[in-house]
């Protein structure tokens, strides 16, 4: 019985850590912008002038 | 004739493109654009959009950003500095896609000074840090505007800086209440399994306990707006459809409660978590609205912060709000006059575009009056200002109240019947009450409390945010956009619709254009065309876009001047384009019917070209339409030239008010309001924004909705003009959804509510019938409107 009763202690912990992670994440404005963050990620991080590099390893798709 | 897409832009180039290379762009702003992207490898930005960039129809004067070199204005504008780095917020209206985020948030390969840039696309904002010791703001501000991502700083942003707080605190609670939610649901599950009251009693306090302390931040954080919002309609005697929820809660939290303390398991506080969660849902999907829109501006967002002052010593740049009465000021082309003013110097030539609709300007003379809000087209002017900024004439009408929000509240569809439903409720609560007290008084107390249980109107809450609130969304996607779905209401509650003519019924940037004369051959024309794609003007606009012709020519001694016409000179023919002074030497004719063009070649007189507004297309289907249903009524400050053809349009019926000002037009709808009507406006320059604030719908028609559109409640892309029966009407559909759900959210309540009098509700009965009821009222809401918008808007 009282390991069902820690358990639970534990599970209300995780669950409170993530509870305590969406409003850090909320009160920090990462739900202000639902578009910009999912274009974002797929931009190149490099500086644009190794960019030619990239692209001849990667042609680009489209063209 | 079409012809290559521009690069830049991806509009059609017509057969003489700008070629820079090898590429085809329709105009050298266009092309510059590309040409600095070019220089510093950032061709990028054509590739995750092709022709992503933004066509700027007129090239910026310089002078346009100097205001921000005045320091005062700089400390307002600036969120952060300390001196070396500061931060600043743009609204760019013409964020619109990813290649956008990408290139504003690579400011820093254009320019080294600046640290980095972040995009807000829902706000269509950009952040940026930068040095200041190295640019400044106006040259950050000119650097957004060279990349055709032209900032738009007013006056409105200055005094508020926007806050997103509200939507921040309520996913807090959202996020809050589904935890508690999940948890207790799981503590709560055991004593609803068979056997469920096997359960030994050591877990059934722990539970409870846990439980207890869970739904505390709930019902004290979660829910407080609710408690909030009953007690403040309470004091103003209304009963809205907060107070039997917070009713429910509140006999919900001490039912459990005192199980909880008398070791009774844990009530009911599974359904009292998802019911504020459930509502808390609700109240976020309806909250949601088009946060780049704004439905709130007055003057101040349309005006400028700054104008450049004439002193004796010279020209400064001052805040508008310095501005006084009998100071001179200089306004240069394609500014705005702030405020109302008496012309000393130079030649006038005005654009009302904003103002009434109508973008041709008008002459000006020295010693004439001219109203805040016009914009100067041609060379700069000198004014002196007879009224400040806050007491001209159309700012004025502007700064009246607005008294809607108070009368809104009162009206409310679903406050009119929740009063009627929290008396039925109480007075079965009560009923049962007395009849269990004869029997046994803790079972009559049982009920009492059970009754408000389940009586609770959760689906009833949730009814009209899910109804409106995809109602809302899917006229956002097709073009017109509410500013909270309390304005479905009342577009269902219109019986008489105003329109304004100038803008709003013909179309602003189209026009039709005939020519009257000696008949002109395909040379000419092409000749004529050449001229005009040299002005900005938007006659030459007109004359530009009508003209089958291809402007192939050359124009040699170009010269526009302003108020008067265009001169050039192409194979040793000099054309002159233009006023009949002008071109004719001869005295204006004042007929306001059309605007004429006069045209001479080599100076032999050839005629003129008449230009007149065209009326927007699908206009006769939408009034014949409307006036079936509603009263409809024009008010223009045209003269009656079009009188003949509106009543034809219009109908015998409808009323047409000509020669109107804005204070008529105010005065008018408020006469119609008086007479008990609920009165539908439409309009779309400064001048309707009295009648718009007055009514109680303003719609206003806008060619770009993130541009300006005077304060209503509603704005309509312009294109979808001929949609706006059907929206209109769709309002009834929309109702017709609510009343269905309403029909199936008392059957629920009929169905708990038999279970509460009879004594036999049982928390696992309330655990399932009030999240079953909640969401097939939100599913039903949901699909059915969406399925009537895909059959009745097209």
């Amino acid at each position: 019985m009282s390991a069902i009763i820690v358990l639970i202690l534990l599970g209300i912990l995780v669950a409170g850590g993530f509870l305590i992670a969406f409003v850090w994440a909320v009160r920090n404005g990462q739900f202000d912008d639902d578009y910009s963050p999912s274009v974002r990620m797929l931009f190149e991080n490099k500086k644009p002038k190794e960019e030619e590099t990239v692209e001849a390893e990667n042609p680009d798709p489209k063209q | 004739m079409a012809g290559q897409a521009c690069v830049h832009c991806g509009a059609d180039c017509g057969k003489h493109p700008v070629i820079w290379d090898d590429k085809a762009f329709c105009c050298h702003g266009c092309k510059t654009v590309y040409q600095i992207l070019h220089e510093k490898d950032m061709g990028e930005y054509y590739k995750i959009q092709p022709m992503s960039g933004i066509r700027v129809e007129t090239e910026s004067h310089s002078n346009k950003f100097a205001f921000l070199d005045n320091e005062e204005l700089k400390v307002q504008l600036l969120d952060f500095t300390d001196g070396n780095i500061s931060k600043v917020k743009f609204f760019v209206p013409s964020i619109h896609c990813a290649s956008c985020i990408w290139l504003l948030e690579h400011l820093d390969t254009l320019n080294p000074a600046i640290s980095y840039s972040t995009v807000n696309f829902p706000n269509k904002e950009v952040y940026v840090t930068f040095r200041n010791d190295q640019i400044s703001l106006r040259q950050l501000a000119e650097l957004l505007a060279a990349i055709h991502y032209v900032p738009e700083i007013t006056l409105d942003q200055l005094e508020k800086k926007g806050s997103i707080s509200s939507s921040r605190s309520l996913l807090v609670k959202i996020g809050i209440a589904a935890f508690s939610f999940m948890n207790i649901m799981m503590y709560s599950f055991p004593e609803y399994l068979p056997g469920g009251d096997l359960l030994e009693q050591d877990f059934k306090d722990v539970f409870g306990w846990l439980s207890f302390i869970l739904i505390l931040p709930v019902v004290f954080y979660s829910a407080s707006d609710y408690f909030l919002t009953a007690y403040k309609g309470l004091k103003h005697k209304i009963i809205s459809i907060d107070l039997p929820i917070t009713l429910g809660i509140t006999a919900l939290f001490f039912e459990s409660t005192y199980a909880v303390f008398s070791g009774n398991g844990i009530g009911y506080m599974d359904s009292l978590a998802g019911l504020v969660f459930f509502l808390l849902v609700g109240k976020w999907y309806q909250g949601k609205t088009y946060q780049a829109l704004s439905f709130e501006r007055d003057y101040k967002s349309y005006f400028p912060v700054a104008i450049t002052r004439l002193t004796e010593e010279g020209e400064k740049v001052i805040p508008i709000k310095n501005l006084r009465k009998g100071n001179h000021i200089l306004v240069r082309n394609q500014e705005l006059v702030p405020a109302d003013a008496r012309l000393i110097k130079g030649k006038g030539n005005i654009d009302y575009a904003f103002v009434t609709g109508e973008s041709i300007p008008v002459p000006k003379q020295k010693d004439d009056f001219i109203y805040a809000g016009g914009r100067q087209v041609g060379s700069s002017i000198e004014l002196e200002v007879i009224n400040e900024v806050e007491q001209s004439y159309l700012t004025q009408l502007w700064n009246q109240k607005d008294t809607r929000q108070t009368t809104n509240a009162l009206d409310n569809h679903i406050n009119k019947i929740s009063q009627y439903f929290t008396l039925a409720v109480l007075f079965i609560a009560f009923t049962a009450f007395v009849f269990w007290a004869f029997h046994d008084i803790s079972a009559a107390i049982y009920v009492f409390t059970s009754v408000l249980i389940i009586a609770c109107p959760c689906a009833l809450a949730l009814t009209i945010p899910f109804t409106f609130g995809n109602t809302m969304r899917v006229f956002g996607r097709k073009g017109f956009y509410l500013k909270k779905t309390d304005v479905i209401e009342q577009l269902h509650k219109t019986t008489t619709i105003v329109f304004d003519k100038t803008g709003t019924l013909t179309l602003s940037r189209k026009m039709a254009v005939g020519f009257e004369g000696v008949e002109l051959s395909p040379d000419q024309l092409d000749k004529v065309k050449s001229m005009v794609r040299h002005s900005s003007h938007p006659l030459s606009g007109a004359l530009y876009e009508h003209l089958e012709a291809e402007p192939c020519y050359e124009v040699k001694h170009y010269e526009e001047i302003p108020g008067m016409g265009i001169t050039g000179t192409i194979e040793k023919e000099r054309i002159n384009l233009g006023s009949r002074q002008f071109v004719m030497g001869e005295e204006e004719q004042s007929d306001s019917k059309e605007s004429r063009v006069y045209l001479s070649i080599s100076g032999e007189q050839k005629g003129f070209f008449s230009i007149k507004n065209v009326y927007r297309d699908g206009l006769q289907t939408v009034i014949d339409d409307l006036k079936s249903h509603y009263d409809l009524h024009l008010l223009t400050g045209d003269n009656e030239a079009e009188k003949e053809r509106l009543q034809q349009v219009f109908g015998s019926t409808a009323v047409l008010k000509f020669n109107q000002s804005p204070t008529d037009k105010k005065a008018y709808v408020e006469a119609l309001q008086k007479s008990g009507k609920n009165v539908l406006m439409i309009g779309d320059g400064l001048n309707d924004a009295g009648a718009l604030a007055a009514s109680n719908t303003g719609i206003s028609i806008a060619d770009d909705v993130f541009s300006f559109s005077p304060a209503c409640d509603a704005i309509l892309e312009s294109s979808k003009f001929a949609q706006l029966n059907q929206f209109i009407r769709f309002t009834r559909t929309s109702f017709r959804i609510v009343r269905l759900s309403f029909v199936i959210s008392f059957l629920y309540n009929f169905i708990g509510l038999s279970f509460a009098v009879s004594a036999i509700l049982s928390p696992l009965v309330a655990a399932i019938l009030m999240p079953v009821s909640s969401v097939s009222v939100v599913v039903f809401a949901t699909l059915s409107v969406r399925w009537m918008a895909a059959r009745k808007l097209h």
